[in-house]
């Protein structure tokens, strides 16, 4: 098992421009089942061996897909995200970085009312080792096993999972949730599908500055998930009010520093890594041998 | 991208939010103009990105315009915060009869713009926040419907029992949202909003943050930019694809990926050494890019050694090699350097580097350690 996402799950790619078509292709050849891609003015075409439409809609009715994943330029994607949802998706991942903070805001609610789940945006994706991978990781780093992690960031989620699989420990699915203010789903969301996910054993979260998504997870934790769960905070660094890369890492109150989070994570009992390699150490001790 | 005081009450007047008739300035003798166009009082007030302005001295009420001139002649050019006082604002001086506060802002929680007001104005809302929450007064936002009437006039009647003032209020809340809403703001204030002894309503500070996000549906805003020094280096940075924030220490970081930066930066901490900045070289990774990358870093004189850290995923190890061979041949640098490579070809790249001479590390740590090992070396020659 996993979660989101397994090797029969039916993938559509909104935006086949360089980046679209290049990461469609990747995610071709590390396996996913990409049934349809959607760019206007494009339709009627094939590409890597699946068919083009001009619409999500047109895409949706002749391929029935259950997820997309959208390269859609910053100033399109919002409404990209809202055609997959409202051709039928059942989950949409938006790689997109840069749309507008009040534009995700309007769409979320949409999203809610039709039962659409939001990966993102701003985030690298998700992917389930061996099976599926809908985003831009590097399949290459990743192991089927049965750790499960997400994460705020992209190359940090890279760093984290290729120094887990070095050490023997694979993945059941990684997430990178994204760096925005808003984004659709959060650690609680995540947290929730590996609880009941049977393959998963463990969860790594990867933190960072900004929000307080990391110490609502913390909360979540403590009353509702019984596996053991390791946390991991960057950005002690970061001056106040500046933004770091991320439209959402600004230290913007006391709340949001890393110091913050991980005494909250600390005190409702999850053990928080100062470095990569101490996550290795803490995932170790609780899961014993290699797996 | 955050507003100066004046910008922000321009953009609140266009929207109808009443502000004073005051004036931007930029030297004692224009505020002496000014303090005699607008009639005394008047008050001088610092325009800078940052809070704290009267506490730092940078807010004078005065009465002639000598004294606007004297006023304005010790505020310009004092650090606050460290930005440096370049303009002023000069407003008529009002009567104040009462502090209220009112903001929007994002609820990344509920995902929601949400309005804040307080009877409890002029003061750090971040403490009235945390000493007397029950002092601050909140509504959702649904931004597709916007701030509606009853949902404005809610919060005004926990302000003001009065009605006439609690509806003039109300009326600015919804013009607030109207602004916050058209210019795409992430924060917009007013703290405080005054009530004056006539009775009227009044805007007497304004902060407004844009999104950047959002920048291409408003470019006549970019006009409103009015970069620091460091700040001009960052949108320098930013027009070439990087993202950068000059930091204090001695040991350059060049990384791709915020998250792996900000970890980057942390693990140099760790270890005992300082990180000089943030940078984050983005997903692709042109020779160009890592050219600018590394002219940023070497531009910073506090660096005394660099630590170039790539995970290749998008961005290929082979790319960054080849950029950074480029870059070493164009600029001349005596600061050591420290590679750590993995990734989407990785063997290429390392081939490329030890071809010009660099070994390239493939751990994160180790590299981190051999960076503050360099450094240190560079301070005691």
């Amino acid at each position: 098992m996993s979660i989101l996402i397994d090797k029969n799950t039916r993938v559509m790619v909104q935006g086949l421009g360089r980046d679209g078509s290049f990461h469609a292709e990747q995610m071709k050849e590390y396996g996913t089942n990409i049934v349809a891609g959607v760019h206007p003015g494009k339709g009627g075409s094939s590409i890597h061996g699946f068919p083009v439409f001009n619409t999500a809609e047109d895409a949706a009715r002749e391929t029935d897909p259950e997820c997309s994943v959208i390269f859609v330029p910053a100033p399109f994607a919002a409404d990209a995200i809202l055609a997959g949802a409202n051709a039928g998706v059942k989950l949409v991942v938006a790689v997109t970085e840069g749309i507008p903070v009040l534009d995700m805001s309007k769409i979320v609610i949409e999203l809610n009312e039709l039962g659409t789940c939001l990966a993102g945006p701003n985030c690298p994706g998700l992917i389930s080792p061996d099976k599926s991978k809908v985003g831009i990781m590097p399949g290459g780093i990743f192991k089927r096993g049965s750790v499960g992690v997400i994460s705020r960031s992209g190359t940090l989620t890279y760093e984290v999972v290729n120094q887990l699989s070095l050490a023997g420990y694979g993945q059941s699915t990684a997430i990178g949730m994204g760096g925005d203010p808003v984004v659709g789903m959060k650690y609680n969301d995540y947290l929730e599908l590996f609880e009941e996910d049977r393959e998963t054993e463990l969860v790594v979260i990867v933190g960072e500055i900004g929000g307080t998504d990391e110490q609502d997870a913390a909360s979540f934790v403590k009353d509702r998930i019984s596996k053991p769960v390791v946390g991991y905070v960057v950005g002690r660094s970061a001056p106040p009010g500046k933004r770091m890369g991320h439209a959402g890492a600004i230290i913007s109150g006391a709340d949001s520093t890393v110091e913050a989070k991980v005494a909250f994570l600390r005190e409702k009992d999850i053990p928080v890594a100062d470095t990569v390699e101490q996550i290795i150490d803490l995932v170790g001790d609780r899961l014993g041998g290699r797996n | 991208m955050k507003l100066e005081e004046f910008q922000a009450k321009k953009l609140f007047r266009e929207y109808g939010i009443p502000v004073p008739d005051g004036i931007m300035v930029t030297t004692a003798e224009e505020a002496r103009s000014a303090a005699e166009k607008i009639e005394c009082p008047v008050v001088v007030k610092a325009q800078v990105q940052a809070g704290g302005r009267g506490k730092a001295g940078g807010v004078k009420l005065v009465k002639t315009p000598a004294e606007a001139y004297m006023a304005a002649d010790s505020i310009l050019g004092m650090d606050i915060k460290s930005f440096r006082v370049e303009r002023l604002l000069v407003d008529p001086a009002v009567s104040i009869a009462g502090e209220y506060y009112v903001g929007i802002t994002i609820d990344r929680r509920k995902k929601l713009p949400v309005m804040m007001a307080s009877a409890s104005g002029g003061v750090d809302i971040e403490k009235v926040a945390a000493e007397t929450p029950e002092k601050i007064f909140f509504q959702e936002i649904n931004p597709e419907r916007g701030l509606r009437s009853f949902e404005a006039k809610q919060l005004a009647f926990q302000l003001f029992t009065d009605k006439r003032k609690a509806l003039a209020t109300a009326s600015v809340m919804m013009k607030l949202w109207d602004c916050f809403h058209g210019i795409d703001a992430s924060l917009v204030e007013i703290n405080p909003l005054a009530k004056l002894e006539d009775g009227s309503i009044i805007a007497l500070d304004a902060k407004i943050v844009l999104d950047d996000n959002a920048m291409f549906k408003h470019p006549v805003m970019e006009e409103m930019r009015l970069p620091t020094p460091s700040e001009q280096k960052e949108l320098d940075a930013r027009s070439h694809g990087l993202s950068y924030v000059q930091l204090d220490g001695d040991i350059g970081c060049m990384v791709n990926g915020a998250g792996l930066a900000m970890a980057t930066m942390d693990v140099i901490k760790h270890l005992g050494g300082t990180p000089a900045n943030f940078l984050d070289i983005g997903g692709s990774s042109s020779p160009e890019k890592v050219i600018h990358a590394m002219e940023l870093l070497v531009s910073d004189s506090n660096v005394k050694a660099v630590f170039i850290n790539v995970f290749g995923g998008i961005t290929r190890c082979d790319d960054v090699a080849s950029g950074l061979v480029a870059a070493l041949r164009e600029i001349q640098t005596d600061i050591p350097l420290v590679v750590r490579m993995t990734g989407t070809n990785e063997e290429e790249g390392i081939r490329i580097l030890s071809d010009f001479g660099i070994t390239a590390l493939k751990d994160m740590t180790e590299g981190a350690r051999e960076a503050i090992r360099l450094a240190g070396e560079g301070g005691c020659s």
